[in-house]
C-alpha cells in the first residue's frame, strides 16, 4: 500500500520532469502519451490504494514516511503522507477526473505550440495537487498548495504570445499570494505554539492548547481562512478566476474547476477541528461562501463569455462548499466538490468543443445551433448543466447540493439567511446555466462548424457526463432513500461538531427538496422562455436603470474596479513616484562623492613642476610651523 | 653670533623657494635648488661650530658632493631638453597633467 501510494504521488513529478527537459525534441504523439499515461498509472495506483483502504479501514488513517525532509530547532517535517478518507476521496477525484482531462487535451491541444510543455505543466500540477492533499505535515501541504499556485500560473499564461494572457497569469498568482502570506502566517503562529507543523498531533493538541472560542483561535482561523479564500476565489479575493479563462480549457477544466480551486475547501476541512473552536471564524466562512455564491451567481447572469460564466458559476458552487462548511456539514461540502467536480470539468470540456466548433469564438451571443453540428457536446453540456442546476433526482449536483442547503437548515450554526439565500441561488444557477445551453446550443446557428471533436474528446464528455448523473446517488438524503455510503465514509474523517446533529426531520427535509427542486425547474423555465425571444437583452436595452445593474453584474459587482482604484493604482503611483528607487540613492549618494572628491584632486594635477614644488613647499612650512609651536608650547 | 648665520641661511632658503617657484627658466630653478642645498649646508656647518663638533663639516661636504651630482644631472637633462624643444621654460614641461590627450 505504501509503494502504491507513493506510486500515486511520484509518477506525474517524473513526467513532468521528463517532459519538461526533454519533452521539446519529442514527437508531439509520445509527449502526448507520456502525459496522458503517467496521470492514468497515478489514477490505478489510486485505485489500489483505495481498495486496500477499504478492506482495512484502519481508524486513524495510513501514514507512510518516505524521509525526513529537515530537522532543525525541532522542525521536523518529513516527506510523509497520510492517507484518510478525506485525502482518499480527494487523490480518486484528482487522478480520476485528471486522467481524463488530460485524455482530452491531448487531442484538443495536438495542433497548438508548446505540447510536450503543456502536459509537463499538467502533470507538475496534478503531482502538487496530490502532494497538497496527501500531505502529513502543514509544510509540505504548503508545498503543494505554492506548486499547484506556480502551475496555475503558468497554465493561464500558456499562450504567453498574447500580453493578455501573461497579465491575467499574473493576476492570479499576485491575488492568490495574498491568501498565501496570511496562510504562511498561520504556519508560523501554529508551529510558534504547537512546536510541530504535523496536522495530526496540531487537531489532536488544538482543544487543549486554544481556548474554544478565544479571540487567538478566532484569528488564527481567520489567517487559515484568508489562504483559503485567495485559493478557493471567494470574496475578497475571487477576482482572479474570471481572468483565469485565457487560459487552454482543459486547463480550466482541471485548475480551474475541478481541483485546484477547492484546495481552499480541502484546507478547511482539514483543519476542521481548529475550526471548531473559533464559532467567529465557522461563521466568517459560512457568510463568505454564501456572499459569493450570491454574488457570482448574479455575475454569471450577465456574462457574455462562455467560459467567464463557467468561472463565475465555479465560484458560486464552491460557495456552497464553504457555507456548507461554515455550517459544520464538512461531509456535505466534501461531496459537493466530489459531484462538481464531475460536472463542471464536464461542463468545460464540452464548451471548449463548443468553442472549438466556432472558430475559437467565446462570445455566448455569437455562438448558437450547435446542436445538430454536436450531438455529443450538446447533451453532455446539457447534463452537466442539469447536474449544476440541482435537476431533481435524476443529477448529482442535486444530491449534493441539497446536502448543503439541509446542512444549512439543520445546523445550530445555520442561520436562516443563509440557506434562504442558498436556495434564491439555486433559482439563479439554474437560469444562467440554461442560458448558455439555449444560447449556444439553440437557436438558429451563426457560424459554420469549423472543427469537430475527436472520437476521444467525445469518449471523455460521455465517460464525464455519466459520473456528472450517478456520482451523487452514493450520498443520498435520509428523506429520500438511504444509501449514503460516500457522507459515512466521509464522517470517519471528521469529527463532528458536538452541537451538529442530522436530526432526521424528515418533513422538513422533503419541504427543503421540493422548494429547491421547484426553484431549479422555474430557474430553467424562465431561461428557456426568455432566451428565445432574448427578452432579457430587451429589457436592458429599453431601461437605463437596467442597463446600470447589467453592467455592474457585468463588471464582477465592481471589484476589479475598486481593487484597481484602492490597491494597483496606488501602488503602480508610488512605483513611479519611486522608480529611481530612494534606497538606492545612498549608495549612488557614496559614488557621487568619490566622484567629485576625484574632479577636486585631480583638477591638482597640473603637470607643472611649479605647481608641485610649491605644494611642497606650503606642505614642508605647515609642518615646519605646527613642530616649531608644540616645542614652544 | 649663530642666530645672524642662522637667518641668512633661512634667508637664503626662503630666495631658493621662492626662486623654484616663481621662475620659468629650468636653469634658473636648477640653481635655486642649489641655493637651498647651500643655505641647508650653511646652517648644518654653524650648527657644528657652535657645538665643536666635526660632523657639521662632514656632512656639509656630503650635500656639495650630493648637488654636486645633482647638478651634473639636472644639466645634462636640460641641455637634451633644449635639444629636443629649443627652450628653457619649465611650464612647457606639463605632458602628466590631468585630463588632456597626450599627443603622440
Amino acid at each position: 500500500m505504501s509503494i502504491a501510494l507513493w506510486t500515486v504521488i511520484i509518477v506525474p513529478f517524473v513526467s513532468a520532469f521528463v517532459l519538461l527537459v526533454i519533452g521539446a525534441y519529442m514527437p508531439k504523439k509520445a509527449a502526448g502519451a507520456i502525459g496522458c499515461v503517467s496521470v492514468g498509472i497515478s489514477w490505478v495506483a489510486a485505485m489500489f490504494v483505495a481498495s486496500d483502504f477499504l478492506r482495512e479501514m484502519p481508524p486513524d488513517g495510513f501514514r507512510t514516511t518516505l524521509y525526513t525532509w529537515m530537522d532543525v530547532g525541532g522542525l521536523n517535517p518529513g516527506i510523509a503522507v497520510r492517507l484518510d478518507a478525506l485525502s482518499l476521496v480527494m487523490i480518486s477525484v484528482i487522478t480520476f477526473v485528471g486522467f481524463l482531462i488530460h485524455i482530452y487535451a491531448s487531442q484538443s491541444m495536438y495542433d497548438e505550440d508548446g505540447y510536450s510543455r503543456f502536459f509537463g505543466y499538467m502533470n507538475l500540477f496534478v503531482g502538487s495537487m496530490l502532494t497538497l492533499v496527501l500531505a502529513d505535515n502543514l509544510l509540505l501541504l504548503y508545498l503543494g498548495w505554492e506548486g499547484v499556485g506556480l502551475c496555475s500560473y503558468l497554465l493561464i499564461g500558456f499562450w504567453y504570445k498574447d500580453a493578455t494572457n501573461g497579465r491575467a497569469a499574473q493576476k492570479a498568482f499576485i491575488v492568490t499570494r495574498v491568501g498565501d502570506t496570511a496562510l504562511a502566517i498561520a504556519l508560523f503562529w501554529l508551529f510558534v505554539s504547537f512546536g510541530t507543523l504535523d496536522i495530526k498531533t496540531i487537531l489532536s493538541a488544538a482543544p487543549a492548547k486554544l481556548v474554544a472560542g478565544s479571540a487567538a483561535a478566532t484569528l488564527l482561523a481567520c489567517l487559515i481562512i484568508g489562504g483559503a479564500v485567495g485559493k478557493s476565489a471567494q470574496i475578497p479575493l475571487q477576482t482572479w478566476l474570471p481572468d483565469a479563462m485565457a487560459g487552454p480549457t482543459p486547463v480550466s477544466a482541471l485548475i480551474h474547476a475541478a481541483t485546484m480551486v477547492t484546495a481552499g475547501v480541502y484546507l478547511i476541512a482539514r483543519l476542521h477541528t481548529l475550526f471548531t473552536l473559533a464559532p467567529p471564524a465557522m461563521f466568517a466562512v459560512a457568510v463568505i461562501g454564501t456572499l459569493t455564491l450570491f454574488y457570482s451567481g448574479f455575475s454569471a447572469l450577465v456574462q457574455r463569455d462562455i467560459k467567464r460564466v463557467l468561472a463565475y458559476s465555479t465560484i458560486s458552487q464552491i460557495g456552497y462548499m464553504f457555507l456548507a462548511l461554515g455550517v459544520g456539514a464538512w461531509t456535505a461540502a466534501i461531496f459537493h466538490f466530489f459531484t462538481h467536480a464531475f460536472f463542471k470539468a464536464l461542463l468545460f470540456l464540452s464548451a471548449g468543443v463548443a468553442i472549438d466548433a466556432q472558430h475559437h469564438e467565446h462570445d455566448i451571443f455569437k455562438m448558437g445551433g450547435l446542436k445538430r453540428a454536436l450531438p455529443i457536446a450538446y447533451w453532455t453540456f446539457l447534463i452537466g448543466a442539469a447536474s449544476l442546476s440541482a435537476l431533481p433526482l435524476v443529477t448529482a449536483g442535486f444530491y449534493s447540493k441539497d446536502s448543503i442547503i439541509w446542512g444549512a437548515y439543520s445546523s445550530p450554526l445555520g442561520a436562516p439567511w443563509l440557506w434562504v439565500l442558498a436556495l434564491i441561488s439555486t433559482f439563479i444557477t439554474a437560469v444562467y446555466s440554461f442560458r448558455v445551453v439555449y444560447l449556444v446550443f439553440h437557436g438558429e446557428q451563426k457560424m459554420e462548424v469549423s472543427k469537430h471533436p475527436g472520437v476521444l474528446m467525445n469518449l471523455v464528455l460521455v465517460v464525464l457526463a455519466f459520473f456528472s448523473i450517478t456520482a451523487g446517488f452514493i450520498g443520498m438524503p435520509e428523506s429520500i432513500f438511504k444509501f449514503d455510503p460516500l457522507v459515512r465514509f466521509l464522517k470517519t474523517a471528521f469529527n463532528t461538531i458536538p452541537a451538529y446533529q442530522n436530526h432526521a426531520n424528515h418533513a422538513a427535509e422533503v419541504m427543503l427538496l421540493t422548494i429547491s427542486s421547484a426553484l431549479g425547474l422555474l430557474g430553467i423555465f424562465t431561461a428557456f422562455s426568455y432566451y428565445r425571444h432574448n427578452r432579457f437583452a430587451w429589457i436592458v436595452d429599453r431601461s437605463p436603470f437596467a442597463k446600470a445593474i447589467h453592467s455592474f453584474f457585468f463588471s464582477g459587482w465592481g471589484f476589479d474596479w475598486l481593487y484597481d482604484l484602492l490597491f494597483v493604482r496606488p501602488y503602480k503611483t508610488f512605483a513611479y513616484w519611486n522608480r529611481s528607487d530612494a534606497i538606492d540613492n545612498v549608495f549612488t549618494g557614496l559614488a557621487s562623492l568619490a566622484r567629485i572628491g576625484n574632479s577636486i584632486f585631480s583638477s591638482l594635477q597640473t603637470g607643472r613642476i611649479r605647481n608641485y614644488a610649491a605644494s611642497l613647499i606650503l606642505g614642508a612650512a605647515i609642518f615646519t610651523t605646527i613642530v616649531i609651536l608644540r616645542t614652544k608650547l | 653670533m649663530i642666530n645672524h648665520a642662522m637667518m641668512f641661511a633661512g634667508l637664503l632658503f626662503v630666495i631658493g623657494a621662492v626662486g623654484i617657484m616663481i621662475r620659468r627658466n629650468l636653469l634658473f630653478m636648477l640653481i635655486s635648488v642649489e641655493l637651498m642645498l647651500n643655505a641647508a649646508g650653511l646652517a648644518i656647518a654653524v650648527g657644528g661650530s657652535k657645538w665643536s663638533q666635526p660632523d657639521g663639516q662632514v656632512f656639509l661636504i656630503m650635500i656639495f658632493v650630493a648637488a654636486a651630482t645633482g647638478v651634473a644631472v639636472g644639466i645634462s637633462l636640460l641641455l637634451a631638453n633644449y635639444h629636443e624643444r629649443k627652450n628653457v621654460d619649465a611650464d612647457e614641461l606639463s605632458l602628466m597633467r590631468e585630463r588632456e590627450p597626450i599627443e603622440q
